[in-house]
């Protein structure tokens, strides 16, 4: 009895992995840059399509388009952080929310024009298909691939922000902009590094996304609000907040549509709003 | 600093640096009040142009009563977004309650158009008190995040309540009587034109003279500093709560009013997606001057008619690029933008 | 005064059929798609069915050269779609409004078509009730209970005896749902349980695990179509359902084209109904897909492709019927009773009901030349809906 239980937990727990990888970036962004960056799933998107592109178009195999697919979206951001999103860093939130959503507009449409409105299909290497039975359990092949790129990818960030100088750099200019222009740090490369890192996460998420939950050029708005969920409900600028957070949707989603299947789709929401009424500022906020 | 003539655009967007100069410093408020109440001409220009319609467009009235009942919508959320700073991603809640109500109303009441309105209004702003104590106690994305979330949560709730609201199929036999027992919803859409245009008017009339008093001077005064207003005898809370109530009536009233123009109701009305879309319009015309949801709905969803003519499949690109060169060009949204532009001329 | 008096000329006006003051020799048609947004891909293709009849067909019928006018309700949006409706009629003073792939956005444009009668073809939305909406309403898709009260039936027969059903909340997952439960029952099968699963859901693990633990001997599923279909079939997989063992089926959006290249083996021996497959075996849809692959760059036609297609050809024939008349009476009096051979197989139009008579096939996934393909296992012809045949009952 307990064997199903398990696999639908971690079932859960990876499908939490994915929101994970989709979200830290807008977390880090709007928390450390206070940037209010709803095009961030545009990102996302603009990796799974150069995924797809590199898969059935050049053959490449899947592994090696990954790394493509963050750099992409990367660059994509700061090119866009350089044109724009640089000019309202002061602007109010309001300018912020329409600008991102004018964007977040124009990569649906331009998703549309130049891959079609269908699903974009890609077929994963044989040794990601299919599941392995360990103890009387099924895990999922891909999503153990899944879970294990979302811990490297927290370990590296948390590593990266701790030890580093680049992370001592981001840390002091986000707790004091001026005293760490005073200091010598140049802020406006900081950030714009920081936005670029965030930007070639989602790139990464949404390529990793593709085989769970397809691809279609509204998926820079379908999963808006589930990102803007993990990120508050984690609290801004905490990576430990984010993974706590997805952890904790994705388990809770699909352990709910498991035990009461009658409250599948008012879940996820019901936890966010249990979680803000209890916390504000989300588990991990420092407000 | 209390504005000399009356026929510019920038009086309104000086009105904020008014009130922090003048309930700092004028001995005499009422003055600073009654001076912001009065009616300028480009105004009473407005209101005149939305009668052109009928005239000039007589083919474009189904979509001239859409935009209207979408400007109410949006007036509603400037007065807890504009005055009170309350950012809301779920207010689609109440303007689907409105239409539900109304609807239902119509179903097993009787179709008469104004007591149909009301109990959605009523119904709308029960609602909103209720979850008002909710919303006064957050700030912030955490704000943001609750009402999406209460919002999100209802329209749920609507979907598995397929006994009452006919679930994803929309509710049936949806009926409405002819305005004022006279005049049939007719094909041309202008009756319905009519129908919310004088109710959009009548509700603005009640808004301006609501946002003009003393209490609406103090909503102000919260949006610009929460913490500070209780020191000075203003029951921040207090005051959050009446205008989200408010506010949330008057969703309710749009809502109803899509009801009974369109005999259709579904719960695409309580969707995230009307949610947000109002934030856009109400976000690009200009929040909190009144006539900025006005403007950011008729721009945008003519915008949205023209584009789509054009391109069914693309118009998203245009209404982007449109939504990036008002940031970038008129920032603080059209309304925000053109009186900048405006003072700074008048000024060199 | 001048609000009656308008109000009063455009009642007259839309009642005596704008049409006949407008230019004697066009037809105009205003097609209502979602174009945009999340059921965009929809629109796509029953667009392309639309645009490879007439491309087939020339734009001229009966002396008339036809126009279309495309308008994007953008999702589900009622008041829009009754709006564009509206303004299709009064305004760029159509004849005939046509598209409607979802059923609410149907069902507000269907007061417009009885208001100012206008003959509606709906070309894929799936509801039973929407033909009755307005008189001058009819379709050529299908109907929901359709599909899926015919595969009940036919599971019943075939030595289905105890089912779990899983659909998705909402009203096109309940009527699915309905259909099956009634078809299986009526042949001596039994509902064993029923899970309704969160519409919008990217993960059905916990749905399917709920399943595998009464480990019944067949299972009826309905998703959206879209994303869903495929992400319940990796389920099925990763969750260890072999559907060699437990009967795995549903209505035939579960093994679309798009959802079987991405779910791969996982598919194998699901079993669906459904009324059209690009690889039905008929020199007449052989030519319909090689024609629709080479204008959509080898995209293969589904059901939407297909309710476009059939639509205009509905369009087209009741036209020469009437021979150049458009007023609605005229149409819908042609279209009743009209029968044709379609790239699906023989269809037809109910005299009574306006709604569609069609063969529903029953098909298996299986491996064909190394790909996943419907195999027709069996087939129902001239199935009506069976809601509207128990009304009357």
């Amino acid at each position: 009895m307990i064997g199903p239980i398990v696999g639908v937990l971690f079932d859960g727990f990876a499908y939490g992995m994915l929101l994970f990888l989709l979200s830290v970036g807008l977390s880090v962004t709007l928390g450390l840059m206070n940037f209010v960056n709803l095009a961030h799933c545009g990102f996302a998107m603009l990796g799974g399509y150069v995924t797809v592109t590199l898969m059935n178009d050049l053959h490449w195999p899947f592994f090696a388009t990954l790394p493509v697919a963050f750099l992409a979206a990367a660059a994509a951001s700061v090119v866009l952080e350089r044109a724009l999103y640089r000019r309202l860093y002061r602007a109010s939130d309001l300018d912020q929310v329409l600008l991102t959503i004018g964007i977040a507009f124009i990569s649906v449409a331009v998703a549309a024009y130049y891959f079609g409105t269908t699903q974009q299909p890609i077929e994963m290497p044989p040794y990601l298909r299919g599941s392995t039975t360990l103890l009387g359990v099924n895990f999922a092949s891909y999503r153990l691939f899944l879970v294990g790129v979302a811990l490297v990818v927290t370990l590296l960030l948390i590593a990266g922000l701790e030890y580093t100088r680049f992370g001592a750099q981001v840390r002091a200019a986000v707790d004091n902009q001026r005293m760490a222009r005073g200091m010598g740090i140049n802020v406006d490369a900081t950030f714009a590094a920081t936005f670029a890192l965030g930007s070639g996460l989602a790139g990464l998420g949404g390529a990793l996304a593709i085989e769970i939950v397809g691809l279609d050029p509204v998926f820079a708005f379908t999963y808006l609000v589930y990102v803007l969920i993990v990120v508050s409900v984690g609290g801004l600028g905490s990576i430990a907040g984010s993974f706590a957070a997805a952890t904790l949707i994705g388990i809770s989603d699909i352990a709910g549509k498991y035990y009461v299947p009658e409250l599948g789709a008012f879940l996820i929401y019901l936890v966010m709003v249990a979680v803000l009424m209890w916390r504000p500022a989300g588990l991990f906020g420092r407000r | 600093m209390i504005p000399q003539s009356g026929n510019r655009f920038s009086d309104k967007i000086m009105r904020r640096q008014d009130a922090m100069a003048n309930t700092a410093g004028a001995a005499k408020p009422q003055l600073y009040l009654r001076s912001l109440s009065r009616w300028r001409p480009i105004e009473i220009a407005f209101w005149l142009a939305t009668l052109l319609p009928f005239v000039l467009f007589p083919d474009y009235l189904s979509l001239a009563s859409q935009i209207a009942i979408a400007a109410l919508f949006a007036l509603s959320l400037d007065l807890i977004l504009g005055y009170a700073g309350i950012v809301s991603l779920g207010h689609a809640a109440f303007f689907g309650i409105g239409a539900y109500t109304a609807g239902l109303f119509s179903k097993f009441v009787w179709g008469e158009l104004f007591s149909g309105m009301l109990v959605a209004a009523a119904m709308a702003a029960l609602v909103g008190y209720a979850s008002s104590f909710i919303i006064a106690r957050f700030r912030h994305l955490t704000l943001i995040m609750i009402t999406l979330g209460l919002g999100l949560l209802l329209h749920e709730a609507a979907n598995s309540a397929n006994w009452l609201t006919g679930g994803s199929d929309g509710l049936q036999g949806v009926q409405a009587w002819p305005l004022l027992g006279l005049f049939k919803f007719d094909l041309y859409g202008t009756t319905a034109y009519a129908y919310s245009l004088a109710v959009l008017f009548f509700v603005f009339l009640a808004a301006r003279r609501l946002i003009n008093s003393p209490f609406g001077l103090s909503l102000r005064g919260i949006r610009e500093n929460w913490m500070r207003m209780p020191a000075i005898g203003a029951a921040s809370r207090a005051h959050i709560r009446k205008i989200y109530t408010i506010s949330a009536a008057i969703a309710g009233i749009a809502g109803a009013l899509i009801a009974q123009t369109t005999k259709t109701v579904s719960l695409e009305a309580l969707s995230f997606e009307r949610s947000a879309d109002v934030l856009v319009m109400l976000v690009l015309g200009g929040a909190g001057r009144l006539y900025g949801g006005l403007i950011g709905a008729l721009i945008f969803l003519v915008a949205r008619d023209r584009f789509s003519g054009i391109a069914p499949q693309f118009w998203y690109f245009w209404i982007g690029i449109m939504l990036v060169a008002v940031v970038i060009f008129l920032p603080n949204g059209i309304l925000g933008g053109l009186s900048n532009i405006l003072s700074r001329r008048n000024r060199s | 005064m001048k609000l009656s008096r308008i109000a009063a000329a455009s009642l007259l006006a839309s009642a005596m059929g704008i049409a006949a003051a407008q230019a004697q020799d066009t037809l105009k048609i205003g097609v209502i798609l979602p174009y945009s947004g999340q059921f965009a891909d929809t629109a796509t293709q029953l667009d392309a069915g639309i645009k490879l009849y007439m491309k087939q067909h020339g734009d001229t019928v009966a002396g008339k050269k036809i126009e279309v006018i495309r308008k994007d309700v953008g999702g589900i949006a009622p008041p829009v779609a009754k709006r564009l409706a509206e303004e299709l009629v009064v305004r760029d003073k159509v004849d005939i409004l046509a598209g409607f792939v979802l059923t609410p956005n149907a069902i507000a444009a269907c007061g417009v078509s009885a208001e100012a009668k206008k003959l509606m073809v709906i070309m894929n939305a799936a509801t039973s009730i929407i033909t009755e909406k307005s008189p001058y309403c009819t379709r050529t898709s299908f109907t929901l209970p359709m599909v899926t009260q015919t595969l009940g039936a036919w599971a019943a027969k075939n030595g289905v005896k105890k089912a779990y059903t899983m659909a998705a909340d909402y009203a096109p997952g309940h009527d699915a749902e309905q259909g099956f439960i009634t078809g299986l029952k009526a042949g001596g099968g039994e509902i064993i349980g029923s899970v309704r699963m969160a519409v919008a859901n990217p993960d059905f693990s916990a749905y399917v695990q709920r399943a595998k633990d009464i480990n019944p001997e067949s299972i009826f599923v309905f998703v959206p179509a879209g994303a869903q279909p495929a992400a319940f079939g990796k389920a099925i997989a990763e969750r260890g359902i072999d559907t060699k063992k437990i009967r795995v089926m549903g209505a035939g959006e579960l093994t679309d084209d798009s959802a079987l290249k991405q779910m791969g083996d996982a598919a194998l021996g699901i079993i669906t109904a459904w009324n059209y497959d690009h690889n039905h075996n008929s020199k007449m849809n052989k030519d319909f897909v090689a024609a629709f692959k080479k204008d959509n760059n080898g995209v293969n036609p589904n059901f939407l492709a297909v309710g476009g297609y059939d639509g205009m050809h509905l369009i087209y024939e009741a036209v020469k019927k009437t021979k150049g008349k458009l007023d609605a009476d005229s149409l819908i009096g042609a279209v009743k009773g009209m029968k044709w051979e379609s790239p699906r197989g023989p269809m037809s139009i109910d005299p009574e009901t306006r709604d569609v008579i069609s063969t529903i096939y029953i098909r298996r996934v299986q491996k064909v030349g190394g790909q996943l393909v419907n195999v027709e296992v069996d087939r129902i012809p001239n199935v009506k809906d069976p809601v509207k045949a128990a009304m009357k009952k």
